[in-house]
Formats: structure tokens, C-alpha cells, sequence
């Protein structure tokens, strides 16, 4: 199974210093003793582990600990954001503006923090989001109405996941690999489906575009779509069996298969879930450009998988929070949107981003020393 | 040179302590190797042997304590200052690049090269005059170490000892990845370099080979030394065993009432064969008995058992549980009908480490908590703890990680997954590996109390003691066959490990 999980095609994760800093070979007694260390350490250790069968409680358990340091950035960040553009930054029009952008990647985030976890990578969201709204605005697609339009696109999504899927967990292709192979495929199959043309929403389907100028408390309805995704999500991951299977299947698929789990059936769910967002992503993106094109969604992947990992999810699988990823969202997307408002270099806002990537994993790291 | 010259000991390690955190895993040893002998370390799990090559090689340092080597106080600061000095370690689980060919692997580190490009010619004609010298010609340089079996990486790790011209080579059991006559040639191998003069340090836990290969047997326990030097070949296995232990009775089992007259058979294998693991194997396990699979690591018995289990599709035979053949060969299935295995690894195959005790438990029986999918998270907890007492799991936290239990209390999690759902049968491959000895006289009782309720057991053990003293039934394996059955009780310790090294006992004990 260890094929179809694909640790081999990412080496770099499998360094014991990403994982458990405890584990390097100068401060750890050889397997041999290990028995005797852990019974004495057990006895002396008073300490008591944080368990993640949470007690019952609010909203706090919502943010804890974990996540202390990215509400911190993300503080810091408004702050930034009042005091340099006071005039610009706390309008409602921003906020709005600021929660529609996080709207589209932030759906295909849920998608990936369920695939990261269960120890697999999809790096064809993007690709697959664009296949998916330009098979949505389609003539012939059109000519059926915004729900038949709507249900192109989720369909498109779950079959470009499920193919990812069926490749990974039954072909044992290695996920880097398969949906690598699908990133390219499906931009390719987009442009020649739109022939390279950006398609327009039709006037009659402006349903569609109503997505996100139809205001709710406020709200554009995407953001609905969105916060309806990601709360769907969070129970997906915490209140169901699919969930526990999910970091069991991240953590150790052999103990997951030996457990009597079905690995690989659920690696195709974990796949299929990630492409269902991407489909969903689609109908936000069509909403907001009211244009199906493939070019959309370009290096959605990458900001996906970033915000994923500052978010605290493990790259090797088995550990993560979908709380984590939807916040580290939010400190891209205030990044960029702080950059706009002050006029600044797009190139310097991607070299924030990459810093800001390499202090959050350094900064988890040290959090994870300091708790074991 | 000159203290292997005057006959004094080429390595001497006196009072050597190491600890970790909340443990002394070595706590004064002391160990004098001379030059051209094979000296054996002796000791159960848990006393100190890795450590205490482990701070030899470099890998740990010491906290106290002083090393000579060659008359000389030195301090290795790592495996490449030690093998600098001319002590080589071969590790158990040999630490070679699969990728990589003989050469290269002999040569890692110090290749030869000139201005950073390496001289493959030259490497390639130095490994084969090593292989040579190792009696191994016939392993081509340039093959690649990935492909090469068991005993071919053992020599290319020992030519590889030789390329640092080691003069004491330590080997942390070297045969348990060897078959019968591949152990032949390493004792061969091991008695060429004992007559050119290099220290061995010998690592086993077989007593046998010990006798066969030593020369002297100093004997660790609970960190510290408790005999020096004793001769190999004439001190009575009663005093090393008690030497190792402490005591002189071995291990407590529980009373063995044996399963009713009526009690139905639960589990029959039918002519199971999975060539190169094992072939035509047929036994049946009826409620309420243990049956224990005694034989040597590889003889197919946890190959078995994860047929039996659907983790592994046999090629001809078939398993019935209760009767009804089990179809297909999943684990998925396999739980359903009411299996359970505890697998050989504890941590890599059964555990979610960094996850609660609640989360491990409850991991096979979700189902049993939730509806639609949905859990029901208080339930989980509840029944978990309930499961947790009733087992005796020390401390009893569902909430703790289980990377922070003893051996024996995580193997009590793993049996505690699978009697949350009733079980018909439990797989227990290794059940007692990595537990200390008094923890182990409770995991026995538990696992004969889970056999009074009607559960049918089948046991593999690599300790034949345990495997005799706990099964009803014993079924001795040797290279993936059947060939000796019999209660447990009627099997003595000696017979069985004659049957399971050579075979050539079966006359004696005589055939079923």
C-alpha cells in the first residue's frame, strides 16, 4: 500500500525532523531499550498529553492552542492593514472583497486538507477547477439552465477527483505523479474544449452571476458557499467515522489495512472529495468572472497546499486541522490584499508568502518541541 | 599493537553509563575484548545491549565511564570516528543504500576518488579482493545491493567492516535475517578474521549458535554487568539463563483447562500454500483453545497468520471460519466475520502513535459508534474505558498518546480494539515483544482468560517457551511446513528448538 500512499515520490517529508524532532539517533535509546525507557517514562512523566477527544465547550476549543499563532498573524496583519490604509482597509467593501477571494481557494483548501491528511497530495485542483467551468459554459451545457450548469461543473470536479483516485489507490501511482499527469491533462482538455477562448455566462443563466451579487446580511451568497463548505467539512473530519478514518489512513495505512479499514477505497474518497470541492470552486469562480476559462485557477494548488501547511497539517499525513488550513488562508489572502491596498509589488507580496510559509513550518516545529 | 603483543584485552569499557530522560539505560558496565576472539554479549531485551554498542560505535555518549581501545583512552564522536579508529559496527537492520552498487556501498564515506571524481575501476577491483577474502567472490561489485538476498548484504556490510581495515567489528545479531546454512558461512567468515587477528563482538539471542561461535560471554542485566568473561563452550545454560534473569524460574503461565470436549471448531485451514512463505499448511483451532505456532523467523508463521487474516493471498487452500469458507482475501472482511490480529510490529502496523489510546481503541469498531457515519463521540469514550479497565491499561487515560506506554500496556490497546466488538478469533503474532518480564506473566493471563470466554487464539511466538508453556496445541513450523504437532504440554523446550533449527530431532520425538 505504501506505493499507492506514494511516500517514496515525496523523500524530503519522510526526514524524522518534519515529524518528531525527538527521533534523531543521538537522543533516543535503540529499539532494544526502548520498552524499559517508555514504561519508566511513562511513570515519571506527569504531564498529560493533550487528547484530541476535546471536552465539551465553545467556540474556544474551535481556536485553541494550536492555532494561537496564526489568530496572532492574523491580527497583526489587520492591524497593519488599519494603520497604513485607516481610510481603505475596515470597509465593508474590503471585507467583502477580502472573504470573496478566500471564497474560491478556500473551498479547494477543505478539498486539500482532507487529502493531505489521509497522506496524499492533489496538485490538480486547479486545473481541474478551470476543466470544470469551462465544461459548465459550454454552448451546449448553457442551453440547459444554471442548475444543469451547476451540476456540470460538480459532476467534472468528483470525475477528474475519482480518476485521480482510481489511478492512486488501485493503479498504485504515486498521488505526486497521477495528479501531476491530471493538472497537465486537464488544462490541456479545457483549452481545447473552450478552444483557448474565455466562454461567457449567458445573460439567461445570470443566475449564476446572482451568486455573487445577491447579498445576504451583507454577504455575497459565495461566501455562504464557502463557510457552508467548510462547516460541512469540519464535521466531515471531526464528528464521523470517514473523518477518524481519514487521519488513521494519513498516520499508518498499514495499521489502518491491518485494523480492517479499506485503504485504498478510502484513498479514492479522499481523491474524489478533493475534485467534488474543485467542482464546487468552479461555480464560485463562474459567479465571480461570470466567464468559464482555462485559465482559471492558475497555481491554485500551490496557495491550496500552502495555506494547508501553514495551517499545521502535516505533509506526511495523519495530523491536521481543517480550522488551521481556512485560517492560513486568510493570512494569504489579507497578505494580498494589504499589497493591493498599498499599491506594492505583486513580486514583493510572493516573496512575503514564501517567508511567511518557512516561518510558520519553523515556528511548528519549535511549538511540537517544546510539547514533547 | 602492543597490548595485543602482551595478551592484554585490544578494547576495555569500564563503568560506562548512559541515560535518557527518566531512565539508566546503562549504569556501570563494564567489557573487556581481546584481540582474535569472539566475544559474546548476552542479555534479554531491554538490558542494555544496543546502547552499550550504540556508545561504542559512536551513535550515543557515554555520560561516565571510560573506553580504551588499543591501550589508548578514546571517545568516539560518531560511527565515522569509530571506524576511523578501527571499531565497525554491523547493525541489525543493515544500514546500506539499496540503490547503490556493492562497490559504492562498501566504499560509502571514504570512496576513492581524485578531485571528487570517484575511481570506479579501482573501487570496483578493491570490493571484489574484499568479497574474495570473504569467501564471496561471486557477488559482482557492480550489482546492486537492492537485489541482493539477506546474506549477500550481510558480506557487502562486512566488506565494508574490512574496507576501514576494522580491527574490532561488532555484530548485532547477525544471523537473524539467515537461513540454516547461510549462518554456515558466516561463521566461517567469522572464524577467518578471529585468526587474522580481529575482535568480535557477538550478539545473539540463539544460546546455541553462542557455543558454536564463542569464546568468552559477558552478560548484561538491567543495565549493568553480571558476569565477565565466562568461557562459552562449558558454562551450563541453567546459570546463563539465571544470569539473564535473575531468578531461576523463567516466566509464570497461566493453568491450562484446555477447551471443552464440545467446543466448536471456529477456525480450519485447508492446505494453505503461498510459495517461497509457506506450503500445504492444515490445522484447525476450536473455541476456547490456543494453538501457538513455534518456528524460526522466517519459517512462515507470520506469513500465516496474515493469510489467515487476508492480508496476504494465499496461491492454493482456503480458510473456513465457523464453517463457512472466507471469500476473497481482505482485511475489511476479515474483521467483519470476526477475526482480530495483533501484528508482529507493534508500532508500525498496529498503532496510530501520535493519536490517543481512545482513538487506537476505538479504530476496528467505528461502526459500533456511529450511525449514518455519524459518531457518537461520548459513547466511544465510554465503552474505551470501560474496555481500558477492564484490561488493566496502565495509566488508564483514554486520552493519553499511546508513544507514551510501556510495551505491554500498548499491546493491551491493541487487544482492547478488538474486544470492543466480540471477536471469534484473535491472531496474535509476537504478543509479547518489547514487554518486560513482569508485564508479561499479566499479558499471558489475559490472553488464557479471552480463551476461557470462548475466543479461539492463534499464537506465534518466537520464544518457544512461551509458545509451549501458554498453547494447548503446538504446531512447529520449519521452512514454511508443518512438521511436528502436539499439545503444549508434551513438548519440551530443547526438542522443539532441535525440530525448528535442523529437524534432525524428529526421530526422537517421533512424527504425528
Amino acid at each position: 500500500m505504501s506505493e499507492a500512499k506514494g511516500h517514496g515520490a515525496r523523500p524530503a517529508d519522510t526526514a524524522p525532523a518534519d515529524t518528531a524532532p525527538a527521533d534523531t539517533a543521538a537522543d533516543r535509546p535503540p529499539a532494544d531499550e526502548q520498552a524499559r525507557v517508555e514504561a519508566a517514562a511513562a511513570k515519571t512523566a506527569g504531564r498529560r498529553a493533550k487528547g484530541p477527544l476535546p471536552l465539551p465547550g465553545g467556540l474556544a476549543r474551535l481556536v485553541d492552542s494550536r492555532h494561537a499563532g496564526l489568530v496572532a498573524a492574523l491580527v497583526l496583519l489587520a492591524v497593519i492593514g488599519l494603520v497604513t490604509k485607516p481610510g481603505n482597509f475596515a470597509t465593508s467593501d474590503n471585507l467583502v472583497s477580502i472573504l470573496s477571494l478566500a471564497a474560491t481557494i478556500g473551498v479547494i483548501t477543505v478539498g486539500m486538507t482532507f487529502v493531505i491528511i489521509g497522506g496524499g497530495i492533489d496538485l490538480s485542483v486547479g486545473a481541474v477547477m478551470a476543466l470544470a467551468s469551462v465544461w459548465a459554459t459550454t454552448v451546449a451545457t448553457q442551453s440547459y439552465g444554471p442548475g444543469v450548469m451547476a451540476l456540470c461543473a460538480v459532476l467534472v470536479g468528483t470525475g477528474a477527483g475519482l480518476v485521480n483516485g482510481l489511478l492512486i489507490a488501485y493503479g498504485r501511482m504515486v498521488p505526486f505523479i497521477a495528479t501531476l499527469a491530471m493538472l497537465v491533462a486537464a488544462r490541456g482538455l479545457a483549452q481545447r474544449m473552450s478552444d483557448r477562448r474565455t466562454q461567457l455566462v449567458r445573460p439567461e443563466n445570470d443566475a449564476i452571476e446572482a451568486l455573487s451579487t445577491t447579498r445576504v446580511l451583507g454577504l455575497p451568497l459565495v461566501v455562504f458557499i464557502f463557510a457552508a463548505v467548510a462547516a460541512a467539512g469540519w464535521v466531515l473530519l471531526n464528528r464521523t467515522t470517514f473523518g477518524r478514518r481519514t487521519f488513521a489512513v494519513g498516520g499508518n495505512p498499514e495499521a489502518a489495512r491491518l485494523a480492517g479499514i479499506d485503504v485504498r477505497r478510502h484513498t479514492l474518497l479522499l481523491y474524489a472529495l478533493s475534485g467534488l470541492c474543485c467542482g464546487i470552486a468552479a461555480i464560485i469562480i463562474m459567479a465571480r468572472t461570470t466567464t468559464g476559462s482555462s485559465t482559471h485557477g492558475d497555481l491554485y494548488e500551490l496557495d491550496a497546499i500552502a495555506a494547508v501547511i501553514i495551517g499545521g497539517t502535516l505533509l506526511t499525513g495523519g495530523r491536521g486541522t481543517l480550522v488551521g488550513s481556512i485560517l492560513g488562508l486568510f493570512v494569504f489572502t489579507l497578505i494580498t490584499n494589504l499589497f493591493i491596498l498599498n499599491g506594492l509589488d505583486t513580486s514583493d507580496q510572493l516573496i512575503a508568502k514564501g517567508a511567511i510559509i518557512v516561518a510558520a513550518v519553523l515556528l511548528q516545529r519549535r511549538g511540537l518541541e517544546a510539547r514533547t | 599493537m602492543e597490548t595485543t603483543a602482551d595478551g592484554g584485552p585490544l578494547l576495555v569499557m569500564s563503568g560506562i553509563v548512559k541515560e535518557f530522560p527518566g531512565v539508566r539505560a546503562l549504569d556501570g558496565v563494564d567489557l573487556a575484548v581481546r584481540a582474535g576472539e569472539v566475544h559474546c554479549l548476552l542479555g534479554q531485551n531491554g538490558a542494555g545491549k544496543s546502547t552499550l554498542i550504540k556508545v561504542l560505535s559512536g551513535a550515543h555518549r557515554p555520560d561516565a565511564g571510560e573506553i580504551r581501545f588499543a591501550g589508548r583512552p578514546v571517545r568516539p564522536a560518531g560511527p565515522t570516528d569509530a571506524m576511523r579508529l578501527g571499531i565497525a559496527t554491523i547493525y541489525q537492520e543493515l544500514d546500506l543504500v539499496d540503490g547503490l552498487s556493492v562497490a559504492d556501498n562498501i566504499f560509502l564515506g571514504h570512496e576513492a576518488a581524485r578531485f571528487g571524481f570517484t575511481r570506479r575501476g579501482q573501487m570496483n577491483r578493491a570490493a571484489r579482493r574484499l568479497l574474495e577474502r570473504l569467501g564471496h567472490g561471486e557477488i559482482p561489485p557492480t550489482a546492486e545491493v537492492g537485489r541482493l538476498p539477506a546474506a549477500g548484504r550481510q558480506v557487502v556490510s562486512m566488506a565494508r567492516a574490512l574496507s576501514h581495515d576494522a580491527r574490532l567489528i561488532v555484530m548485532d545479531e547477525p544471523s537473524a535475517a539467515l537461513a540454516h546454512d547461510e549462518v554456515a558461512n558466516l561463521f566461517r567468515i567469522i572464524r577467518e578474521l578471529t585468526a587474522a587477528g580481529v575482535a568480535v563482538v557477538y550478539i545473539s539471542h540463539r544460546l546455541e549458535e553462542i557455543r558454536e561461535i564463542g569464546d568468552r560471554v559477558t552478560v548484561l542485566k538491567d543495565g549493568r554487568t553480571v558476569a565477565v568473561g565466562l568461557p562459552a563452550d562449558r558454562t551450563p545454560t541453567s546459570q546463563i539463563v539465571t544470569l539473564m534473569t535473575g531468578r531461576t524460574v523463567e516466566y509464570v503461565f497461566p493453568p491450562r483447562p484446555g477447551p471443552r470436549e464440545d467446543a466448536p471448531e471456529v477456525l480450519r485451514v485447508e492446505g494453505l500454500t503461498l510459495p517461497g512463505h509457506f506450503h500445504d499448511v492444515s490445522f484447525t483451532v476450536r473455541a476456547g483453545e490456543i494453538v501457538g505456532l513455534a518456528g524460526l523467523v522466517g519459517s512462515g508463521r507470520s506469513e500465516i497468520l496474515e493469510a489467515v487474516y487476508g492480508a496476504r493471498r494465499p496461491t492454493a487452500g482456503r480458510v473456513l471460519l465457523d464453517g463457512r469458507p472466507v471469500k476473497g482475501a481482505s482485511t475489511a472482511d476479515a474483521v467483519r466475520l470476526g477475526m482480530g490480529l495483533a501484528p508482529e510490529e507493534r508500532k508500525a502496523q498496529a498503532l496510530l502513535l501520535e493519536e490517543s489510546v481512545a482513538r487506537n481503541v476505538s479504530l476496528a469498531g467505528l461502526r459500533r459508534f456511529s450511525s449514518l457515519g455519524w459518531l457518537d463521540r461520548r459513547r466511544e469514550l465510554a465503552e474505551v474505558a470501560q474496555q481500558l479497565k477492564a484490561l488493566d491499561v496502565r495509566p488508564h487515560d483514554p486520552a493519553r498518546k499511546v508513544r507514551t506506554l510501556s510495551g505491554g500496556n500498548q499491546q493491551k490497546v491493541v487487544l482492547a480494539r478488538w474486544l470492543l466488538n466480540r471477536r471469534r478469533l484473535l491472531l496474535l503474532d509476537e504478543p509479547t515483544r518489547g514487554v518486560d518480564v513482569g508485564a508479561r506473566a499479566e499479558l499471558y493471563g489475559l490472553i488464557r482468560r479471552l480463551a476461557d470466554e470462548g475466543i479461539a487464539v492463534l499464537l506465534v511466538s518466537s520464544e518457544v517457551p512461551e509458545v509451549l508453556g501458554l498453547a494447548d496445541r503446538v504446531l512447529v513450523l520449519r521452512e514454511g511446513r508443518v512438521i511436528h504437532q502436539a499439545p503444549g504440554a508434551e513438548l519440551d523446550e530443547e526438542a522443539v528448538l532441535n525440530m525448528i533449527t535442523e529437524g534432525s530431532a524428529m526421530g526422537t520425538v517421533g512424527t504425528p
